[in-house]
């Protein structure tokens, strides 16, 4: 083993994080300890060592006391490690001259017991100080960024992240796997708590994305494959075939009147089964890119073959229907990747104790959105399956949410959802309206004064969560909603036309797969996980990748739409700098002891290894510092900067040896 | 040996005997084979849970450790003795501590008769609980009841009634908020079933009847009121505490409603057997409180 | 009109029986509660009870001893469960009723001549001697403790039942009864020694 260059001056730093780290470990306890350890020549305690005075008494202590290696023990290296390295590379020695020991996170804030925790932190720092003495210099490595983004998933969120990023000048991928984009807001009529019309505000951005020269829209798509990593993001698109030339098709939806169906069989997706479709159609008027779309499963052509191909007669001149076209592919290369694939609403029918599914007069929130759109089903008027109009309707809140059976989660926007339906349903009916909840939770800008609002429209509060749905006896059609009435404390059942289930919101139902696609992570709900709850809301553990809107978790659409602007921004600041500073934490080969055995070649999972005259040679662009190559190498012939055995070795004794 | 163990419970000696008379010739008249569980003690149901939780469970050890001798799936077709063996069951394999004791205490006190005389009787893990409708549906099968059918029961409308313990807190047969096993072999039977019934899993009022009657009536009328207004002919069961209620409390609970009314509350094990044409006294038709002549006329061959 | 003072003062609370209670299922699964009344709105008999329920295991949690253990909603329970599954906190609500009949009858609070204790009592009595329930006896032990009053109106029901041989007079048991009453005996003497270790 190598001995460390001459005995380097070692200086060690414990911060007491005000009294994060202070009341669980003796902080001067651990100075004092520290301050004995061999080749430390100084050990300060201090209140907040990232603040400005902690980093200045590093530069500081280097002039003026010859530190040559620094220890700062304090929390965790995702949040400081940057900060310190900056201050002992400003003080005047190389950056890599530094080892950070986590105190908070692995300690005080996980342990009860301070005199362990004290014992815990001296083992900690004594690890860091032996491993220190073997720090080498090392330079950042710097790699230049590619300018353009990609986008996946096109809802308000993938929209306004798109536009943000195009009108600075970027060049933006919008992925979408839908035949249109829109997400969930285009499904709506008003949205709260302003009633603004949804199709006014969300269609101008739509056109504005489709007309867009920095934009290119990609719908019926899907990401397979990312490889890279930021500022040189290499990613595989699948495109579903749409069955129409989509630069031929202008959207005039004569092949939809020509089709030989003459009436729609399946259920309209959009509209949530709530009415029919041809083979040929646009999921709705707004649609953008304004391209029809053939579904093959239900399009003759495709199982029996058609006689007539009415569509491919009516649309000739523009020959835009193309029965051949096939999956295809595209490889993009990109600088950063914003994820705002949004949410799913929750499956009703997984709790049978609400009917839906069962019971007619039973649906969905998100269908009685498209029944109160002027452009829905019913073109805005309330008409139940059974064909009649609603003299009064039950709403019930939680439904897939606040409930250890299904998300323990609350969903956040169901309460204004559910006042928001509570008016238009009030507004279309005069029905008699009963809102079952827990809690309200209108916690928002012009939130509460809504809630006042739908109040003073007489709708009918209740504090209880409904306990059973069953039809009346006599085949009424009318189900009874049975409730504790928790308020009065009396149990009622009160008979109505029409429920709607305050479904909540889920992670999508391919979000596992889409999180390993970009290496990023999920939290304990399913949603995607961002770097810091409060400092890094829209960033992610993995550089370059963001995230905006309902993905990261339910959300309305201001704070989708804020989020979004901000993904944005940080796609664009990382852009901007033209070029990254990267970890030099990459592995490289000792030339003389290289056998060329290949073994580290097909262990790469970055693929950064070659073989070039009989030797291994690694692109330290592509490494990633993940140290499989250094550990599979059957002749150590493999080391890594940062990673080097005696660095380890010596971090395992310090741990172990309780001087 | 094929077959099944039978545990009857206390009820089916007594108020729900005819459960008891139609399981068994419905049994026969499938070919399958029933035994009754040597020298079985109660389950201690409800109520002795209510007073001591230890000695409860201990008394339905002793039932699943007399079934372990055996092996043989053991059928428990009373909902709250069904219950409770399952409940007890994964007690204790969650409790390895409850376990252990209740387990030595058997081993020190209690005996099976073996060859040579008795033996002391040993618990190791559970034989699996099982209820007729279980065994039934998932063992012999929906074809296999609907082809011993002879005489269908058609025209005869059944609102089919689960009650509460077969499917709550466990339900590992059926679902738990709207289950069809009795409906399919009722179907299979012949009859028109209600399936929009949505009482089908609410409680009867268990032994609350018998402590305190006033409160029970209420749950019962509902019941009872609401089957007749959809149309049912007889409400079928699948638990003696449910039949008693239903059908004992009939005319308290028609006064309750200001109504007058009837209507027979039979075991499905009756309908089955019925629409097997088997006797009415076979499956202990004549024992209902309940006239069920009106309802039956003109169907079996000694109505 | 009587009026009654409804305020009550922090001293009178039991923060004892409260943390007995919270204890009962694991972790702070009772504390969890977040009132949302299913509990009393799938119950078949809240319309019967005092409290419900969801104010019998709020008052539990908060001490109020008295209340719950003097209170009919625990005797007018009949495990069917309902709550127990609907829970979202997935309390088992079921079980927390069977400890608190329990604690009740052990606290010498449970109301001397309520049907149900008695019949509990009665049933646990039966079964301890003769390993089986013999339901004509029940009937007739819990009249006699309970007040025959209840249950004249039950006479036709009885007649009833003698006459489609659905009651039998006869005293049921088991065969090996001696063993079940050692049985009993001696988990009762293993668990008095646990305690008392
Ligand atoms: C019933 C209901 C009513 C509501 N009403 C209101 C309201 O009135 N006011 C309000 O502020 N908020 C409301 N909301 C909330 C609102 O829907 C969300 O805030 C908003 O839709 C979030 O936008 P998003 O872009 O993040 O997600 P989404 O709208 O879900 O859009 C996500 C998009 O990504 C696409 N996508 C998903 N996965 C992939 C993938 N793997 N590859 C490519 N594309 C993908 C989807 O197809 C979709 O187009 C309501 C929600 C519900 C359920």
């Amino acid at each position: 083993m190598r001995e460390p260059n001459g005995t380097p001056r070692i200086g060690v730093y414990v911060c007491h994080c005000g009294t994060n780290i202070a009341s669980t470990v003796d902080v001067a306890a651990v100075r004092d300890a520290a301050e004995s350890l061999p080749g430390v020549v100084l050990s300060r305690d201090y209140k907040y060592m990232c603040s400005d005075p902690g980093q200045e008494l590093i530069k500081h202590d280097i002039a003026e006391f010859g530190l040559e290696r620094v220890v700062v023990a304090s929390c965790s290296p995702c949040l400081h490690e940057e900060t310190f390295r900056g201050a002992v590379g400003e003080g005047g020695i190389n950056p890599y001259f530094f080892q950070m020991v986590n105190i908070r996170e692995h300690d005080s804030w996980v342990h009860r017991d301070i005199a362990a925790a004290t014992a815990k932190a001296n083992d900690l720092i004594r690890a860091a100080v032996r491993r220190v003495r073997f720090h080498e210099p090392l330079e950042p490595r710097r790699v230049p960024i590619d300018p353009r983004v990609m986008v996946v998933g096109g809802g308000i969120a993938g929209i306004h992240a798109a536009l943000t990023l195009a009108n600075a000048g970027k060049q933006v991928y919008l992925v979408e796997r839908e035949p249109s984009i829109g997400g969930h807001m285009a499904m709506f009529d008003k949205t709260f708590p302003t009633l603004d019309c949804a199709a006014c505000i969300l269609t101008p951005k739509m056109t504005q994305v489709r007309a867009h020269p920095n934009i290119q829209i990609m719908t019926m798509s899907e990401v397979e494959e990312v490889s890279g990593f930021v500022g040189d993001y290499r990613v595989r698109v699948k495109h579903h075939p749409r069955f129409v030339i989509e630069d031929a098709c202008v959207g005039c939806l004569e092949c939809i009147d020509a089709c030989v169906f003459r009436n729609g069989k399946t259920p309209d997706e959009f509209n949530l089964g709530l009415s029919k479709r041809k083979p040929i159609y646009i999921p709705f008027p707004q649609a953008v890119p304004q391209v029809v779309v053939i579904d093959p499963e239900a399009c003759i052509e495709f199982r029996a073959g058609c006689r007539k191909k009415t569509c491919v007669e009516v649309c000739a001149e523009r020959n835009a229907i193309d029965f051949q076209q096939e999956v295809t592919y595209d490889e993009v290369t990109v600088g950063a990747i914003i994820l705002a694939t949004g949410f799913q609403a929750f499956e009703a029918s997984r709790l049978p104790q609400y009917g839906y599914g069962r019971l007619d007069a039973v649906y969905t929130a998100l269908e009685v959105e498209r029944l109160v759109n002027a452009s829905g089903p019913t073109e805005g008027s309330i008409v139940l399956r059974d064909g009649s109009t609603p003299t009064s309707i039950g709403i019930i809140h939680c439904i897939g949410s606040r409930d250890k059976n299904t998300n323990e989660y609350c969903s956040r926007v169901c309460c204004m959802y559910s006042l928001k339906l509570a008016h238009l349903l009030k507004e279309k009916t005069d029905a008699e309206i009963y809102e079952f909840y827990i809690d309200m939770r209108t916690p928002g800008k012009g939130f509460e004064e809504f809630y006042n609002r739908v109040e003073e429209e007489g709708v009918h509060f209740i504090r209880g969560k409904v306990a059973d749905v069953y039809p009346e006896a006599g085949n009424t059609g009318r189900v009874v909603l049975q409730a504790e009435d928790t308020l009065a404390g009396m149990v009622r059942k009160i008979p109505v036309d029409m429920v709607v289930l305050a479904t909540g919101l889920e992670p999508q139902p391919d979000a596992e797969d889409v999180r390993r696609t970009f290496n990023i992570t999920c939290g304990s709900g399913g949603f995607f996980t961002e770097r810091h709850p409060k400092l890094a809301p829209v960033s992610t553990f993995t550089d370059g990748v963001f995230l905006a809107g309902a993905c990261q978790g339910p959300k309305d659409i201001p704070d989708t739409v804020a989020q979004a602007g901000a993904a944005a921004a940080e796609a664009l600041a990382l852009i901007d700098a033209g070029h990254i500073e990267l970890e030099p934490n990459t592995a490289f080969v000792v030339e003389e002891r290289c056998s060329g055995c290949r073994t580290c070649v097909g262990m790469c999972p970055f693929s950064a290894i070659s073989i070039v005259d009989g030797k291994a040679v690694i692109n330290e662009v592509l490494c990633k510092g993940c140290g499989t190559c250094v550990a599979a190498c059957p002749s150590g012939a493999i080391r890594q900067n940062l990673f080097e055995d005696e660095e380890i070795f010596e971090e395992i004794l310090g741990v172990l040896t309780h001087v | 040996m094929s077959g099944y163990q039978y545990y009857p419970g206390c009820s089916l000696k007594g108020t729900g005997k005819p459960y008891e008379e139609s399981l068994l010739a419905v049994a026969e008249a499938l070919d399958i084979r029933l035994d009754e569980l040597p020298d079985w003690n109660c389950c201690g149901a409800t109520a002795y849970m209510a007073v001591d939780e230890l000695q409860a469970t201990t008394l339905a050890t002793r039932n699943l450790a007399i079934a372990a001798a055996d092996g043989r799936d053991l059928i428990a077709p009373c909902n709250a003795c069904w219950l409770v063996l399952s409940k007890t069951a994964g007690h204790l394999a969650d409790d390895p501590g409850l376990c252990s004791v209740v387990c030595g205490a058997l081993q020190a006190t209690c005996t099976i008769p073996n060859g040579d005389g008795p033996a002391p009787l040993s618990y190791d893990a559970s034989v699996p609980i099982r209820h007729p409708l279980d065994v039934l549906v998932n063992d012999v099968g929906v074809e296999t009841v609907a082809a011993a059918v002879t005489e269908p029961l058609e025209g005869l409308t059944v609102a089919p009634y689960y009650g509460c313990q077969i499917v709550r807190p466990l339900a590992p047969f059926d679902d738990q908020y709207d289950p069809v096993t009795m409906d399919r072999l009722l179907e299979a039977a012949g009859c028109d079933v209600l399936g929009d019934y949505p009482f089908k899993t609410r409680c009867c009022g268990a032994s609350q009847m018998m402590t305190m009657p006033d409160v029970g009536v209420d749950l019962v009328a509902m019941l009872l009121e609401d089957a007749i207004a959809r149309g049912a002919d007889v409400i079928a069961v699948a638990c003696p505490l449910c039949q008693f209620n239903l059908e004992a409390y009939q005319s308290k609970a028609f006064k309750r409603l200001g109504k007058k009314g009837r209507i027979p509350i039979l075991y499905f094990t009756q309908l089955l057997g019925l629409a097997m044409g088997l006797s009415h006294r076979a499956l202990g038709l004549q024992r209902s409180f309940v006239d069920v002549k009106p309802v039956l006329a003109g169907r079996s061959s000694d109505a | 009109m009587a009026t009654e003072p409804m305020i009550r003062i922090e001293a009178d609370r039991d923060p004892e029986f409260a943390a007995w209670f919270t204890g009962l299922v694991g972790e702070e699964k009772l504390r969890e509660c977040i009132h949302c009344g299913v509990c009393s709105g799938s119950c078949p008999l809240a319309s019967h009870m005092d409290l419900g329920p969801r104010k019998l295991m709020y008052l539990a949690r908060e001490g109020w001893a008295d209340d719950v253990l003097g209170s009919n909603t625990i005797w007018l329970c009949t495990s069917c469960y309902a709550c127990t599954v609907a829970c979202p906190q997935q309390i088992p609500v079921t079980d927390v009723m069977y400890a608190l009949k329990r604690k009740a009858i052990e606290a010498g609070k449970a109301p001397k001549r309520h049907p149900v204790a008695v019949m509990a009592k009665q049933f646990s009595r039966m079964v301890h001697r003769r390993g089986r329930m013999s339901e004509a006896y029940l009937i007739a032990g819990l009249a006699l403790r309970s007040g025959v009053h209840r249950y004249v109106g039950m006479l036709p029901m009885g007649v009833n039942a003698v006459r489609t041989g659905r009651i039998s007079l006869k005293l049921d048991r088991i065969r090996r009864r001696k063993e079940l009453t050692a049985l009993l005996d001696r988990v009762e003497r293993e668990r008095e020694e646990v305690a008392a270790s």
